[in-house]
């Protein structure tokens, strides 16, 4: 797909997204909408991963460790055609369902389970070696928002990448600067995350817009370019993105909207995705 | 005596088997000497991984690379394993239920005199407590082999706690312990009183009933290497016709052996269920066979408790 039909396209999604959390009465909606254009760019451009290959040894392995940004990856995964989004829309947090508030790996292109923060690096650090060790050529790709680095384990992760060069590995982190209880700076000071990478040993790319898929693809196609050290995209997106009714808003950070809300939403989504389809 | 430890033979299992199965991988946290790893990382260097004093990290990097199709096996002091990175254990391995398999060396109070950090009295609670994990604590080299052998076969996350120290052999030699994968081993059969045990008690255990036989007290012995899951049928054979039921193990009184086999023994065939275990607290400082002896968890003290319970 061309890139601006990428940029309408995440656009599309999170409407998808609007429509799974007004169904299942609840969603971490702001991340969710920070990062979608990072997962439009890794599942339609980036990764080598469909429902047909999932069971092909050689398929790229991707890993949401910001678990609770589940319905973005929901309406990516429809999307790609891994289940239909009317599923979604009818399970997403009901009753004995599998489509639960975090990536559950029993529903299909779920490889692994999340939702307490800081568990996917390590997990992604043991998929590159193993790819290293069958000498494949799979990547491994994760996804870490900026609050979640606070948590330790994310930098033993970050310490072992380095110390068996694992250049098949790409973190992205979701730097949109606001975590649950306000802004990173004011709840544990997270800057610079360039430097603290680079000092790990880490290839770092700081992708000015994390919101625009052009950079993206950009970021993604020079993180393949590294040898010997793994990559990091710093993805300085905005939470919320998509409306100004959500946009840097930490109280957005899990929230339903209201029926006024959600119309001036998915309003404000519609005009962005028209803007990139008559580009 | 018996000079060779349970974690040595984990280690032999694990070269006889690497060697035609590239997928089994060895992590270690700053551990291979204390896990008695150090000849199979020599070996076998592209099967080891070396995840330095990163608790969180081994535990995560093993599911990682078991979802890839790996054979992971996890060394850890016991007590770093089962707490530092229980919530690794909890998601990455069972919940995402990947092939891992957590060797939690040194455990119970292997350590002694090097305090309560170093101690895992709580690990059997811990991991038994979680959906998808099981946990198996070997008795002596003989079954610790049969026990490896036998995770080598299946693709299920799993907890094996063993000691630091070379343990009297309880069974006379590899092809006498009648193994077979999650059913306990009766040991000695008696009428009067079930004696059920696990790990390093299990030894204990049957010098105890040979006590109470000079006594005319006919107590059977168990070894019950499957924590989780428990062998019920085993268990309520053994306790059926007994007066009593004492349990002995090296943990905290609470969530072990005992308290699930009371759980057992309560809803089945109610009866006296006395267990012997560690104190709610710190241990008193001392080498392992100190602390057992202070305690009662020796011969002495699990035949004086059965004759006091059967009066």
């Amino acid at each position: 797909m061309k890139t601006n039909e990428l940029n309408a396209l995440a656009y599309e999604l999170r409407k998808n997204v609007m429509d799974i959390i007004k169904a299942g009465k609840g969603g971490h909606i702001g991340g969710d909408m920070s990062v979608m254009d990072t997962l439009v760019t890794l599942y339609f451009h980036e990764m080598n991963i469909s429902p047909k290959n999932m069971d092909d040894a050689g398929r790229d392995r991707f890993i949401m460790s910001k678990g609770h940004s589940v319905e973005a990856l929901y309406a990516v995964l429809a999307g790609k055609g891994f289940f239909p989004l009317e599923e979604v829309l009818s399970k997403f947090s009901q009753f004995g369902s599998e489509f639960i508030g975090h990536p559950n790996n029993h529903l299909p292109g779920i490889e692994m389970n999340s939702g307490s923060l800081g568990h996917g690096l390590p997990v992604a650090v043991g998929m590159a070696l193993a790819g290293k060790m069958n000498h494949q050529n799979y990547r491994v790709y994760v996804v870490m928002g900026d609050g979640e680095l606070a948590e330790g384990s994310v930098w033993e992760g970050a310490m072992s990448a380095h110390n068996y060069n694992l250049d098949n590995l790409c973190a992205v982190v979701d730097r949109n600067r606001l975590q649950i209880s306000g802004g990173t700076e004011e709840v544990m000071k997270q800057d610079s995350q360039v430097e603290r990478w680079k000092a790990f040993g880490w290839n770092v790319i700081d992708v000015k817009d994390g919101n625009n898929i052009q950079e993206l693809e950009d970021a993604f196609a020079a993180a393949r370019l590294c040898k010997g050290s793994p990559t990091v995209l710093i993805a300085n997106t905005v939470k919320g993105c998509g409306s100004s009714v959500m946009e840097n808003k930490a109280s957005w950070h899990h929230k339903v909207p209201t029926q006024e809300e959600y119309e001036q939403i998915m309003k404000d989504l519609e005009a962005r995705r028209e803007v990139f389809c008559h580009e | 005596m018996n000079k060779i430890t349970n974690r040595q033979v984990i280690c032999e299992v694990l070269m006889e088997r690497a060697a035609q199965d590239k997928d089994i991988v060895v992590l270690c946290s700053d551990s291979r000497g204390s896990a008695s790893m150090t000849p199979f990382t020599e070996k076998f260097p592209e099967q080891f991984v070396e995840a330095g004093i990163a608790e969180q990290d081994l535990v995560g990097m093993a599911a990682g690379l078991a979802k890839c199709g790996k054979k992971s096996y996890a060394f850890s002091p016991a007590c770093f394993l089962s707490t530092r990175s229980y919530e690794q254990c909890k998601i990455d391995c069972a919940y995402s239920d990947t092939n891992v398999k957590l060797i939690g060396i040194s455990g119970g109070i292997s350590y002694g005199a090097l305090g309560m950090s170093h101690h895992s009295a709580q690990d059997i609670a811990a991991l038994s407590a979680i959906p998808n994990m099981r946990v198996y604590l070997p008795s002596d080299r003989h079954l610790t082999r049969h026990l490896i052998n036998a995770l080598l076969e299946d693709q299920k996350c799993a907890y094996v706690r063993t000691g630091r120290n070379a343990v009297e052999d309880v069974y006379e030699s590899d092809e006498a312990c009648p193994f077979v994968m999650n059913r306990a081993n009766v040991l000695m059969e008696g009428d009067d009183i079930a004696i059920v045990a696990a790990g390093e008690m299990v030894y204990p255990a049957v010098k105890a009933a040979e006590l109470l036989e000079e006594s005319g007290i006919h107590a059977s012995v168990t070894d019950m290497y499957c924590i989780k899951p428990l062998d019920t049928e085993t268990l309520l054979k053994v306790a059926g016709n007994a007066k009593a039921v004492i349990t002995v193990e090296e943990h905290s009184p609470f969530g072990g052996l005992g308290s699930m086999v009371a759980q057992v023994i309560g809803e089945h065939c109610p009866k006296t269920v006395k267990c012997l275990a560690l104190p709610d607290a710190p241990v008193i400082t001392g080498t392992s066979q100190e602390v057992f002896d202070y305690y009662g968890l020796n011969a002495a003290g699990i035949a004086q408790t059965a004759k006091k319970i059967l009066g």
